[in-house]
């Protein structure tokens, strides 16, 4: 479980870089399965890694699914996506398993059980299967 | 002993099926237990796309507040985990992660319980063992589970035995699976599911 797999780029030097020194994202808003999609297309001079975020989420793409594709940690991702999301690069479709007022981010506790509604729907799509 | 983990060839966005434009809604289910029980293969099993696989650091801020271990030293920690998806319909993707059972990487859990819709906790009942401290943890979060023993060919163990063993509330279903079945793994994720709405449905009743 040491996170040593063949070719990937674990240097630290490059995570700097690409956070510019930052190790976490002021925006603590995207999970690891909201689905980002892009707003524009990557524009000369785009730092790689964000040009890279834009080319990938042309349709929706989940925050852990950029972080493999990137071959970058989670939390390095949420900082690049809080920079994209700043400055109206991508949207966020934050994940909803409430409805109603209850439903309004942050106030969620990690124990509270998902809407019946929501869970019928996850059935239904798992016996189609 | 990294073989098991790294065995899922990772593969590029060319490759993978992307989700429909329409896609908004990612839910998250944690399929959680000890090494080599077959979370990955499970995973596999009933995913739309080969797992792949990524990591999460912790850092020292802002984790483990409420934690009564004594892991809060100040580096940074690394943990690589699988993940799947299934494309639930036009709008509703569901996940489905890996995350390993054993106790130093609880902070991993944390953070995929964040949200989460519950859990399934995949047992081996030769090594029921290793799955204490996962339920611990999933307890002390409230999030819902069940436990699902991977069928090993070796099972003689009742599900009475493997509840006692574990010290499950009678109300937490046990089920068998072969791990490497889609049929049988979609059967998992819908018993978890059911279980999920059984207890939604509950307490709307009484509230």
């Amino acid at each position: 479980m040491s996170a040593a797999r063949p070719g990937r780029d674990d240097d630290p030097d490059r995570l700097y870089t690409v956070t510019g020194g930052r190790s976490r994202a002021h925006n603590d808003s995207f999970d690891l399965v909201t689905l980002i999609v892009s707003e524009c297309e990557p524009t000369a001079g785009m730092q790689s890694e964000q040009a890279a975020i834009l080319r990938m989420c042309r349709l929706p793409t989940a925050v852990v699914e950029v972080a493999s594709d990137l071959r970058l940690p989670v939390s390095i991702v949420k900082i690049l996506l809080s920079d994209l999301l700043d400055t109206g690069r991508i949207t966020a479709r934050h994940p909803q398993t409430m409805r109603g007022p209850a439903a309004r981010r942050g106030e969620v506790p990690a124990a509270r059980l998902p809407d019946p509604t929501i869970l019928e729907q996850v059935l239904v799509g798992l016996r189609n299967l | 002993m990294d073989s098991v983990i790294s065995e899922s060839a990772v593969s590029g966005p060319a490759e993978r099926k992307p989700l429909s434009s329409s896609a908004e809604n990612g839910l998250k289910i944690v399929v959680v237990g000890g090494f080599g029980v077959g979370k990955t293969t499970l995973v596999r099993s009933v995913s739309d796309i080969r797992p792949l696989n990524t990591e999460e650091t912790m850092t020292q801020a802002g984790q483990g507040i409420d934690d009564l271990s004594s892991v809060r030293q100040k580096t940074s920690t690394t943990v690589a985990f699988d993940f799947g998806r299934i494309s639930l319909n036009e709008q509703t993707v569901l996940y489905l992660f890996g995350a390993p059972g054993q106790q130093r990487f609880w902070f991993l859990w944390d953070r995929l319980f964040q949200g989460t819709l519950g859990a399934v906790v995949l047992v081996d009942t030769r090594r029921l063992d290793e799955s204490w401290y996962a339920i611990d943890r999933l307890e002390h979060h409230g999030t819902p589970f069940i436990v699902a023993r991977n069928d090993f060919g070796a099972d003689s163990y009742s599900a009475d035995q493997i509840r006692e063993a574990l010290d499950l509330d009678p109300d937490v279903p046990i089920v068998a699976c072969d791990a490497r079945s889609r049929e049988s793994s979609k059967q998992v994720l819908i018993a978890l599911v059911e279980h999920l709405h059984h207890l939604s449905t509950a307490r709307e009743r009484t509230p």
